[in-house]
């Protein structure tokens, strides 16, 4: 497992995701409101453009959310599972924090 | 043992018949057989009119696939009966068929009359019954040119109205001294004529026509008093007659002012014939509208099914209809002829409003009444009819709902005339079945769905049934837009969380975020990008640009009314090149320039900023553009200067949040460039000044903006906007444009017209300083990042490589400029990874 420094945690801003290059991988971080960290693929899987980084955080349910900004389906930031669309989903990817860097490891 | 009925003619009620029966008849007794002499099926004739304005004759259809595919209904279309034969039970047709039937219903309907004046048979004379006749009226209608109506009654309105959509100018010639004389009364025909005048009608009342002249076509109507009308086009509506012509051939007998005679079940003279809608004498009385013909056609259908006697159980004339946009409502002894029977009349000259209740001779029991102007309160007076009344008769002339509500309504009143439903039926349908909404209604009583007046009253009755339909935004919050707009304004609350924290639940979405950033903007907390509320724009305000598919960006610089100076259009030019971006001309009178990188943004605005651009608002629920056109300095009809004011408006205005986004026009007279009335407010100048129009959109549905208030000078143009527009945003839902805002008010435009204009709830001056704030603290948002480092950081690609471009982004070249390159779906060739700590 190869982890990647991507940058300092207090850059993230609860709940606004950021775009990240992880080696070739376009990456959205998002850290929630209770400071938990998430990594999904930034590439709108509808469109193939890269924002889902540029969506609404929030939860359906208590789980953990972000809507893509172009058609708004609602993605989990847990599985990367489309809540609106069974047949789409986000690669996720493993992010941590070590002491105030995030890291994001490369697949 | 199926038996075999045959159905003459397939118009409004001979299709309802059809219908009734194989609803009902479950165990395919009856065959049916139509024969039909028009070449389409069953169209909606009392919609007829609005087949001029928009509406296709597929729009107009009554008859589902369902019927036409059904293997027991047989529809012969362009088939005329020709003879009948009740000795042999048979019916012949005008393609030389004969039928045999075990019963026969004549529906025929009637035909328009055409009094018999000389010329009446002149190239250019019409009747208006069927969709052919207006097909014929619209191909011979010349613009600007005089059309004549003979006949001032209900239709005589709505083919002058017809013509006046077809860009004539209509004259209407009645006989009788005011229009409408069957519905109306004395009063009320004259408040009726004047608004009619209003709209540019010629009204010719007491008039008889003595001729129409020329040679092979009309060319001109002469009066009696001697008034000699220029014109190419006359349109009779001079009433109707019965299509009883198959009476002799059948024996059948006649009512004494024709029509086939029957009793009270409907049937005729002969054994197995019966007749129903418009050609029936309901012992000796026809029926000139749709409803009665509807009962008529249940009580056949039931008695051919055996279910019970089938007794037509008498009509409901009362009718309420919008002529020409004005409200006009006749119930119940209208005329005052029951003996003693008093009249209790209000009437407002300068509103154009006329109201008469007939009451019985101790003023105690409502007997009928006539509504001119405003006819609001029909729906709840006509149920009422023959009842004691539950208020003073002036509280119940006000709007529905304040006077008294449906609560006040007996079980067996009947709500919808049109299809005979009582207040009971619906609240019965709606516990025994569940249902939550006015289509759950139409859908399971019929009620609601042919005049639609009855409509407020069914959704007075779900409340009354205790459904309450949901206004919660979300999943989050269980307020409605408006709620929390209120909570944020009393407690002055400034942030999301603290607002979920105390009101809502969880964490939001992108449902409530971008609605509480909005209340939150409109009341002035700050720049949408700062701190916390960042994060709670949805796509397009996060970067104060329009996302596109690619994840590229527009960029649309305001250019206030459409004014732009050389020099500007030069500086867009130089930056589209500079930043290789494709331009375009927006249906907003400005300029787009599309397909800008995060990362650019910045930079793009720099340039546009320092050449004196400020944000457009494309990206926001805000004000977008005040489309102008160019007014009395140029335009020889311009009767005002329609470019200033569209600039101050939009300068006043912009920067202004709200539920959805606002669109405005200015024209600088009524021939109407700036399409002013398709925007949400709208600003028409006439010869004193502006005419103000509210609620117009395009879009998904368009909506034409109704007038608000007319010849108004330039500050009371701009007290009368400042106040409509804050009320819209302190009370809409979210993504509820002005349009669908005013249809969902408790009382439409005319209550609206009362808070805004003669400020009946005591809020204008609020209003008023509400907006003036807004003004004060307008600040360009775009020039609110370039100054601001931290809001400036977001604009980058990627957050460990600002610079390196997003590689998903290509382009392709078309027409000399970019366009998005195709997509290949990049998705990372990785497997999905497990769920992390
Ligand atoms: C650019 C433009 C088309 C053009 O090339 O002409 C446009 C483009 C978009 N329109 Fe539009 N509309 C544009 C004029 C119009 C007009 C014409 C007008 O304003 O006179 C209409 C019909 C008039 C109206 O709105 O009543 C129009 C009716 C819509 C609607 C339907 C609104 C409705 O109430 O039904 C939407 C969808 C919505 O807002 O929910 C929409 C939404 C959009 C959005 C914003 C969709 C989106 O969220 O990405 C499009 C992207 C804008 C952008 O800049 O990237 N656009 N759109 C026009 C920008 C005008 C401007 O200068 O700001
Ligand atoms: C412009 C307009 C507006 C109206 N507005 C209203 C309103 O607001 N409210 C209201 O209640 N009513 C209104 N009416 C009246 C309403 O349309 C009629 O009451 C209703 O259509 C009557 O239905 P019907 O089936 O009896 O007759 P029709 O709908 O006229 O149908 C009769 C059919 O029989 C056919 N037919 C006739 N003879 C034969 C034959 N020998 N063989 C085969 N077919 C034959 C005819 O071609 C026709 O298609 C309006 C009418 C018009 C024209
Ligand atoms: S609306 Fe009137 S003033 Fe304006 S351009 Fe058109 S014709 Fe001229
Ligand atoms: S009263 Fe006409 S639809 Fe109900």
């Amino acid at each position: 497992m190869n982890w990647e420094q991507i940058c300092e945690f207090d850059l993230l801003q609860p709940e606004y995701g950021v775009p990240a290059l992880v080696g070739e991988h376009a990456v959205a971080l998002f850290r929630t409101r209770d400071d938990e960290l998430f990594a999904v693929s930034n590439i709108d899987p509808f469109f193939g453009a890269g924002v889902i980084s540029r969506g609404i955080v929030g939860d359906r349910a208590g789980e953990p959310t972000v809507a893509s900004p172009l058609l708004k389906q609602v993605f989990s930031l847990r599985t990367g599972k489309c809540l609106d669309d069974p047949g789409a989903r986000l690669p996720t990817y493993r992010v941590r924090r070590r002491d105030n860097v995030v890291e994001v490891a490369v697949p | 043992m199926t038996r075999t009925l045959v159905v003459v003619g397939h118009g409004m009620v001979g299709h309802r018949l059809v219908e009734a029966l194989r609803e009902r008849d479950e165990a395919g007794a009856w065959r049916i057989t139509v024969l039909a002499e028009e070449n389409r099926p069953a169209y909606d004739r009392v919609a007829l009119s609005s087949y001029l304005d928009g509406k296709s004759a597929e729009d107009l259809s009554l008859t589902s696939h369902e019927l036409l595919d059904d293997p027991l209904v047989d529809l012969r279309l362009g088939t005329a009966v020709t003879g009948v034969d009740p000795a042999a039970r048979t019916v012949s047709t005008s393609d030389g068929l004969v039928l045999s039937y075990d019963a026969l219903v004549l529906a025929t309907g009637s035909r328009p009359f055409v009094p018999p004046v000389p010329g009446h048979d002149l190239d250019g004379c019409f009747v208006y019954r069927t969709i052919e006749d207006l097909d014929a009226i619209r191909d011979a209608a010349k613009e600007s040119r005089p059309g004549v109506v003979i006949g001032g009654g209900l239709l005589g309105l709505e083919a002058a109205n017809a013509l006046r959509l077809l860009g004539m100018q209509a004259h209407v010639v009645e006989m009788a001294p005011r229009l409408m004389p069957l519905q109306v009364d004395e009063g009320g025909g004259q408040v009726l004529g004047r608004l009619v005048e209003d709209l540019g009608l010629v009204v010719h009342c007491g008039a008889a026509t003595q001729s129409i002249n020329g040679e092979g076509a009309v060319r001109s109507v002469t009066l009696a008093d001697g008034t000699v009308i220029e014109t190419d086009l006359v349109v009779f509506s001079a009433g109707v007659r019965p299509r009883d012509e198959l009476a002799e051939l059948a024996g059948l007998a006649r009512g004494e002012r024709g029509g086939f005679l029957v009793d009270e079940r409907c049937r005729t003279s002969q054994e197995h014939i019966w007749a129903i809608g418009e050609c029936a004498a309901v012992d000796g009385r026809c029926y000139g509208l749709v409803a009665p013909g509807y009962s008529m056609a249940e009580g056949v259908a039931e008695q051919l099914l055996e279910l019970g006697e089938g007794t037509f159980p008498g009509a409901d004339l009362s009718t309420k209809l919008k002529l020409l946009g004005v409200d006009v409502a006749s119930f119940g002894d209208a005329h005052g002829q029951t003996d003693g029977a008093l009249e209790v009349v209000y009437a407002n000259n300068a509103a154009g409003t006329y109201a008469k209740l007939v009451l019985s001779d101790d003023a105690r029991v409502l007997l009928g009444g006539v509504l001119v102007g405003d006819a609001s309160a029909y729906s709840v007076l006509r149920p009422l009819v023959g009842r004691e009344l539950p208020a003073p008769p002036e509280q119940l002339l006000l709007p529905a709902g304040s006077g008294v509500d449906t609560g006040a309504l007996p079980a067996d009143a009947t709500v919808c005339s049109c299809n005979n439903v009582t207040k009971q039926d619906i609240t019965t349908a709606i516990t025994e079945h569940g249902l939550t909404d006015v289509p759950g209604i139409k859908a399971c009583t019929r009620a609601g769905t042919s005049c639609g007046s009855c409509v407020p009253m069914l959704k007075n009755l779900l409340g009354e049934c205790g459904v309450s339909t949901s206004k919660a935004l979300c999943e989050h919050f269980p307020q409605s837009r408006a709620e929390l707009f209120e909570i944020v304004q009393a407690t002055g609350i400034g942030s999301f969380s603290e607002l979920i924290g105390r009101y809502g639940s969880g964490r939001g979405c992108d449902i409530c975020k971008p609605a509480v950033a909005s209340i939150l903007a409109s009341l002035g907390h700050g720049h949408i990008l700062d701190g916390e509320q960042a994060a709670l724009q949805d796509t397009n305000d996060r970067y104060l640009a329009n996302m596109q598919r690619n994840g590229t960006y527009s960029v649309v610089p305001r250019v206030p009314g459409g004014e732009i100076t050389p020099d500007k259009l030069i500086v867009l030019g130089e930056v589209a090149k500079e930043f290789g971006l494709y331009t375009k001309i927006t249906g907003g009178q400005r300029i787009d320039l599309f397909g800008a990188r995060v990362e650019q943004l910045p930079a793009i605005w720099r340039r546009l900023v320092d050449a004196g651009f400020e944000s457009g608002h494309a990206y926001g629920k805000a004000l977008r553009t005040v489309k102008s056109c160019v007014g009395n300095d140029w335009c020889r009809y311009g009767v005002q200067d329609s470019v200033s004011m569209a600039i101050r408006l939009e300068l006043r205005y912009r920067g202004l949040r709200a539920p959805h986004k606002i669109k405005a026009g200015v024209s600088g007279c009524a021939r109407e460039c700036a399409e002013a009335r398709g925007k949400d407010f709208g600003v028409i100048a006439t010869d004193k000044g502006w005419n103000l129009y509210v609620g117009g959109n395009g879009g998904f549905t368009p909506r034409h903006a109704e007038l608000l208030a007319a010849d108004l000078d330039d500050e009371q143009l701009i007290r009368l906007i400042d106040r409509f527009l804050m009320f819209y945003v302190r009370t809409a839902d979210r993504l509820q444009r002005t349009a669908a805002w005013i249809e969902a008010m408790e009382g439409g435009l005319d209550h609206l017209r009362e808070v805004i204009v003669e400020d009946s709830l005591g809020i204008a001056e609020e209003l008023e300083a509400a907006m003036q704030r807004h003004v004060d603290s307008y600040r360009d948002e775009w020039a609110g990042v370039l100054g601001d480092p931290a809001k400036l950081a977001r604009f980058v690609s990627f957050v460990n490589a600002p610079e390196a471009p997003d590689p998903t982004i290509s382009f392709v070249q078309e027409r000399g400029q970019i366009r998005p390159g195709p997509v290949s779906l990049p998705m990372p060739t990785v497997g999905v990874q497990e769920v992390h700590a």
